[in-house]
């Protein structure tokens, strides 16, 4: 009788799932079999082993690695200093509320700055460096990338060194480590589940970024995620941007369960 | 014997910010090869000593000196100290063995060196065989054993022990006293103790620390503090006890409760207020007529070993008699002690005039 009217309640969430998550899935793999006429073809897929979309695939991986990278550079040692700090939980509030702004509008006041007659190109020319062309580049792809993913990458770490018992930093020291050391042997490896979860938080949506490519990169950088939004929005070619959502779909289980193995292993 | 103390504090203050000092001129000396305790109620100070030997922490005024050199600003991982930590400490992506060679790795020893160390450290604690355990699969009184192997395997001159007993149970925790103290004759480590337990402190130590309010009250051997306590708090906490007041008449004479009785004590003023102590059990009860005091039964508790039993007298001071013979509740009981039952205390005495005082007087009754 309890079993049963449990079962019920389920009912919403296996609705939702089904919608919302299985069926586009299956319909994304579904679309991947036809061309652009709609006949049935494995064509997409040869397409997709092509130079043009393997050169694609590269460049996407390779700035989600990077931006990834720079933004584990910079967060570590941010949410090491917040949990230093006195009122940590402020610190952290505060780095956090930028991540409540609109990624468009963040995206659009970079424009502004990094823009030719931009605060960055006013600086610069004080400083008597000169103006450069700042927007467009590759730079300014990853920097604001990283600028917007920084708060993600921030939070699980912070929650993994606040959990930390310092005692066992105590111990490390007590038996003769130093400061790097005892970083290097216990409190980066206890903390690793925070960087793996920051890590997955940053690097997965890195791999389909498509609206920073337009507005900061100026399409220069193609990235798969630029590709399915051309094929589904210009080119029409629903097929090919479906194929290429399947390898990404792909892509992103494979380093969730690279990332996400271990669970429990520590502490 | 003019051997250099381990460790030296010379009026050592610990204080944060502006709030009232955790440790408060605190001096003392620690001699090597004895099984020290720092005994006292949460908050008194005793772990502050403990992280400032251990670097820690560093004092805000005076010095702290190790075999003769001052260690004020020298880190942790820089002293020949190391320390089982109250909650052990114990990493815990680590297994036993690399957790125990942990500090062995730290100073680039060889593979084979760190096997054979960690190996005999294990042993010394009765772990043989556990290298490979993952520290969640111990148990508590395990994990204990391993924090402690983590400590000897660096041969430390001097271990730390922060409350390492206080988590385990009754039984455990007594058999934990006699290893340690077996551990501690076995490789003749100084072992400086944190507890606020006092019989684990009486049982185990060469030498107990009381401290009170970041003040170190009295330091000796456990029977030292235990007869012969400097003052009411030291009584108190040490044991059970039977505190009141009295007057001491002249040297070895002393009147409390409205009679005059013999006792041992002296170097008085004449007619000095005092407080008496005297232990539960060297109370015996006997008839009424017979006793030196007059009590009535008020409750009686079966302890196991003896009967505890509470008693008033007529000026209404409680008595807490330690018996193996059973009293009736309600009755009238004699109370007799021998003279040397008596200890009295003077109010406010530092424990350097307690000293004084206890050879002036000694010296006196070998004179005459």
């Amino acid at each position: 009788m309890k079993a049963k009217s449990r079962n019920y309640y389920l009912i919403p969430y296996i609705l939702w799932i089904a919608l919302f998550v299985i069926t586009p899935i299956l319909l994304v793999v579904y679309y991947s079999f036809f061309n652009i006429e709609g006949e049935f073809t494995f064509e997409n897929y040869q397409k997709f082993f092509t130079p043009v979309y393997l050169k694609m695939t590269f460049s996407s991986f390779w700035y989600a690695f990077l931006i990834t990278f720079f933004t584990f550079i910079i967060a570590y040692p941010t949410a090491y200093l917040l949990t230093k700090t006195k009122h940590k939980q402020l610190w952290l509030l505060l780095i956090i509320v930028p991540s409540w702004i609109n990624l468009l509008l963040k995206a659009y006041a970079f424009i502004g700055i990094f823009g030719t007659y931009g605060a960055a190109n006013n600086f610069l020319e004080v400083m008597g460096v000169g103006g450069k062309q700042i927007l467009f580049t590759d730079f300014s792809f990853v920097f604001v990338s990283v600028y917007i993913f920084l708060p993600f990458m921030i939070l699980p770490i912070f929650n993994a060194l606040d959990k930390l018992n310092p005692s066992l930093v105590d111990a490390a020291k007590d038996l003769g480590a130093s400061g790097w050391t005892t970083f290097k042997r216990v409190t980066f490896p206890l903390t690793l589940d925070g960087v793996k979860a920051g890590c997955q938080i940053v690097f997965i949506p890195a791999l389909s970024l498509f609206m920073l490519t337009r507005l900061i990169a100026g399409n220069r950088v193609i990235t798969l995620g630029t590709a399915i939004e051309q094929h589904f929005l210009v080119t029409q070619d629903w097929g090919m941007g479906a194929t290429i959502a399947v390898f990404l779909i792909i892509a992103m289980v494979i380093i969730m369960l690279i990332t996400g193995k271990r669970k429990g292993g520590v502490m | 014997m003019t051997e250099q103390p381990i460790i030296r504090f010379e009026h050592v203050t610990k204080q944060y910010d502006n709030d009232p000092a955790v440790l408060n001129d605190v001096s003392f000396e620690i001699e090597r090869g004895k099984f020290y305790t720092l005994l006292g109620p949460s908050g008194c100070g005793k772990t502050t000593i403990l992280r400032l030997i251990a670097g820690f922490i560093e004092p805000s005024k005076g010095t702290i000196s190790f075999n003769g050199k001052n260690v004020n600003h020298v880190p942790a991982n820089k002293r020949q100290v190391n320390t089982v930590f109250q909650d052990y400490a114990l990493f815990p992506h680590l297994n036993v063995f690399e957790n125990v060679a942990f500090g062995l790795r730290i100073k680039k020893m060889k593979n084979q060196t760190v096997e054979q160390k960690v190996k005999e450290a294990l042993r010394f604690v009765n772990l043989e065989g556990y290298e490979n355990r993952e520290i969640k699969e111990m148990s508590g009184g395990q994990r204990q054993r391993v924090a402690i192997a983590r400590a000897i395997v660096n041969e430390p001159e001097l271990i730390l022990l922060d409350e390492p007993l206080s988590a385990l149970d009754l039984k455990l925790r007594t058999e934990m006293q006699y290893e340690l103290r077996e551990l501690q004759r076995n490789l003749g480590i100084t072992f400086i103790f944190v507890t606020h337990d006092q019989e684990e402190a009486l049982a185990m130590s060469d030498e107990i620390f009381v401290l009170n309010n970041g003040n170190i009250e009295q330091s000796g051997s456990p029977n030292d503090i235990y007869d012969e306590p400097i003052n009411r708090f030291v009584a108190d906490f040490i044991g059970e006890s039977n505190i009141v007041s009295g007057t001491m008449i002249d040297d070895y004479v002393v009147n409390f409760t409205g009679k005059t009785f013999e006792c041992v004590d002296g170097g008085f003023n004449k007619n000095e207020e005092v407080e008496i102590v005297i232990r539960p059990e060297d109370l015996e009860i006997s008839s009424p007529v017979d006793g030196k005091l007059r009590v009535k039964v008020d409750s009686q508790l079966f302890r196991g070993v003896h009967y505890e039993i509470s008693c008033y007298d007529e000026d209404g001071n409680e008595w807490l008699v330690h018996s193996t013979k059973k009293a009736i509740v309600g009755e009238e009981i004699g109370l007799f002690f021998e003279p040397e039952a008596i200890h009295v205390m003077r109010y406010g005495e530092t424990e350097e005039e307690f000293d004084k005082r206890l050879e002036a007087y000694e010296e006196g009754s070998y004179e005459s």
